[in-house]
């Protein structure tokens, strides 16, 4: 087949199979998650015990999922029924649709080099919040209303860091364009600008709602939070969201701070690109499993707080710093290679060591503060 | 070849059926047993009280608001950024100055005291 109609075919065969990846790979993420979980917790995780679901029980996921398909899809009465059926498409919808533009490899593995992918990326997931605000209200549920208040209030407000410490590679770059800025890394960013990694880091951990950011649904405060209402196929949807959200920010953080598909061999076996870069999102994917094995659950003010006292802040002055100091050594002419990335190093590490220095003075501030109101509490 | 645009569109449907396709077999492959009290709202085995959709806690609106002065603020960076190496150093400085006024809607904000949980 040539001409158009064949390219059409082509690209469709393509974006199926870009779409089915991450739901192919979170499947046994989520076996990988259960795992490591159950291990932290002195447990075994899923197992062989009852039936027989794969060597180490590797495809219990799958089992669960032909389950869940059998369960009843319940609609509560006075919800809203058709926003209540769209919210959970919506997730998975936004969810998948991000993978447009993840780069797996040098050259064809990926469904389009947008030239505003990084835009694209941070537009798509803007439409998380929607989703959940969809589910919550339409619920007519109290748990549900006040887990989807709290998931949007933090989402929205933790997008800001993101999109500040995302904006700090583009501007290394020049393009937005995530080949681009995979290519740019001959020094992945993360040694480059480390404080913008750590800010990146933090808020995507808060917009996938990981502990210690899981208050939207916090299972011991307001049963599921925003989805409490679904049963189902439709809980599953947002189950299978969250998981694709989690792989995703992993990859995305991989893409712009570890340098993606680079790695030994690539330029030979362009294939290889897709085996680094999940490698590297696994790795990144496993920092947000050990949050969640390790930290409790925060208060919804002090994620709110966190959030707009520190977070942007942090984001602003980060992005203040690597942009003048950039500058100052292009006009001093320090503009390529190494020592361009040492300068910018030596930046952040100076703007990390006074940040600790600030922290560590409105600390003892609190605490005086305290021990002056309370006598003999904060003494210790 | 294809506007890469076009091929965003393509994936987007594709991710469309994708969040559509499971929903719709389970809606097929369920069964549908349903009765009043199956499907009560959860509120913990008592009836529900009182209306939902009410208006509730106005602190979220402010942090709302607070949100949508830096989003806008975040669109105009983006071409900031692109054109970054192209610009000279006093166009850095300029683009400092700008996010230092936003910087000082955030202390604003502070004082005011809206990013107390009330």
């Amino acid at each position: 087949m040539t001409g158009l109609g064949g390219e059409v075919i082509r690209t469709l065969l393509g974006a199926f199979a870009m779409a089915l990846f991450p739901l192919v790979v979170v499947v046994f993420l989520i076996w990988e998650a259960r795992k490591v979980i159950g291990r932290m917790q002195d447990r075994l995780g899923p197992t062989n015990a009852g039936t027989y679901a794969g060597p180490f029980a590797l495809f219990q996921t799958v089992a669960d999922g032909i389950k869940i398909l059998t369960k009843e899809l319940i609609i509560p009465t006075g919800a809203d029924r058709g926003v209540f059926v769209a919210a959970p498409i919506l997730v998975v919808t936004v969810a998948i649709a991000v993978w447009a533009v993840i780069p797996l490899g040098p050259t064809g593995l990926q469904v389009v080099d947008l030239d505003i992918g990084a835009f694209y990326v941070v537009a798509i997931s803007a439409l998380a919040p929607f989703s959940m605000i969809m589910a919550g209200w339409s619920s007519r549920n109290k748990y549900a209303e006040v887990g989807a208040f709290r998931a949007v209030s933090q989402i929205v407000g933790y997008e800001i860091p993101q999109v500040l410490a995302l904006l700090i590679p583009v501007l290394l770059t020049g393009s937005l364009s995530l080949q681009d800025i995979i290519r740019a890394q001959d020094i992945a960013f993360i040694f480059v600008v480390p404080l913008a990694a750590f800010s990146f880091l933090i808020a995507c951990v808060a917009e996938v709602g990981r502990l210690p950011f899981e208050l939207a649904e916090a299972d011991s405060e307001i049963v599921a939070g925003y989805f409490t209402e679904y049963s189902g196929m439709m809980f599953g949807a947002f189950y299978l969201g969250e998981f694709i959200n989690n792989l995703t920010v992993s990859v995305i953080f991989s893409v712009l701070f570890l340098g993606g598909w680079r790695g030994p061999w690539v330029d030979q076996v362009p294939w290889l690109g897709a085996v680094w870069l999940m490698a590297k999102a696994l790795l990144v994917f496993n920092v947000l499993v050990l949050f969640w094995a390790a930290m409790p659950r925060l208060r919804i003010d002090q994620v709110l707080a966190f959030n707009w006292k520190f977070m942007v802040p942090l984001g602003l002055v980060e992005l203040v710093t690597v942009a003048i100091a950039d500058k100052t050594m292009e006009s001093l002419g320090v503009a390529q290679g190494w020592e361009r990335s040492a300068g910018l190093l030596v930046a952040n590490l100076v703007l990390g060591l006074a940040i600790v220095g600030v922290l560590s003075l409105v600390g003892r501030e609190a605490k005086r503060r305290r021990s002056f109101r309370r006598p003999g509490v904060g003494a210790a | 070849m294809i506007h890469p645009f076009a091929v965003v569109g393509l994936f987007l449907v594709v991710s469309l059926i994708f969040g559509v396709a499971p929903i719709a077999l389970a809606w097929l492959l369920s069964p549908k047993k349903l009765n009043p009290r199956k499907q009560q709202v959860y509120e913990s085995g008592n009836p529900t009280f009182g209306e939902t959709w009410i208006e509730f806690k106005p602190q979220y609106y402010l942090f709302g608001l607070a949100f949508l002065a830096f989003d806008v603020e975040a669109a105009f960076l983006f071409p900031w950024a692109l054109a970054y190496n192209q610009l000279a150093l006093y166009a850095v400085f300029e683009a400092a100055v700008f996010l230092g006024l936003l910087g000082v809607s955030l202390v604003f904000v502070w004082r005011k005291g809206w990013l107390e949980w009330m």
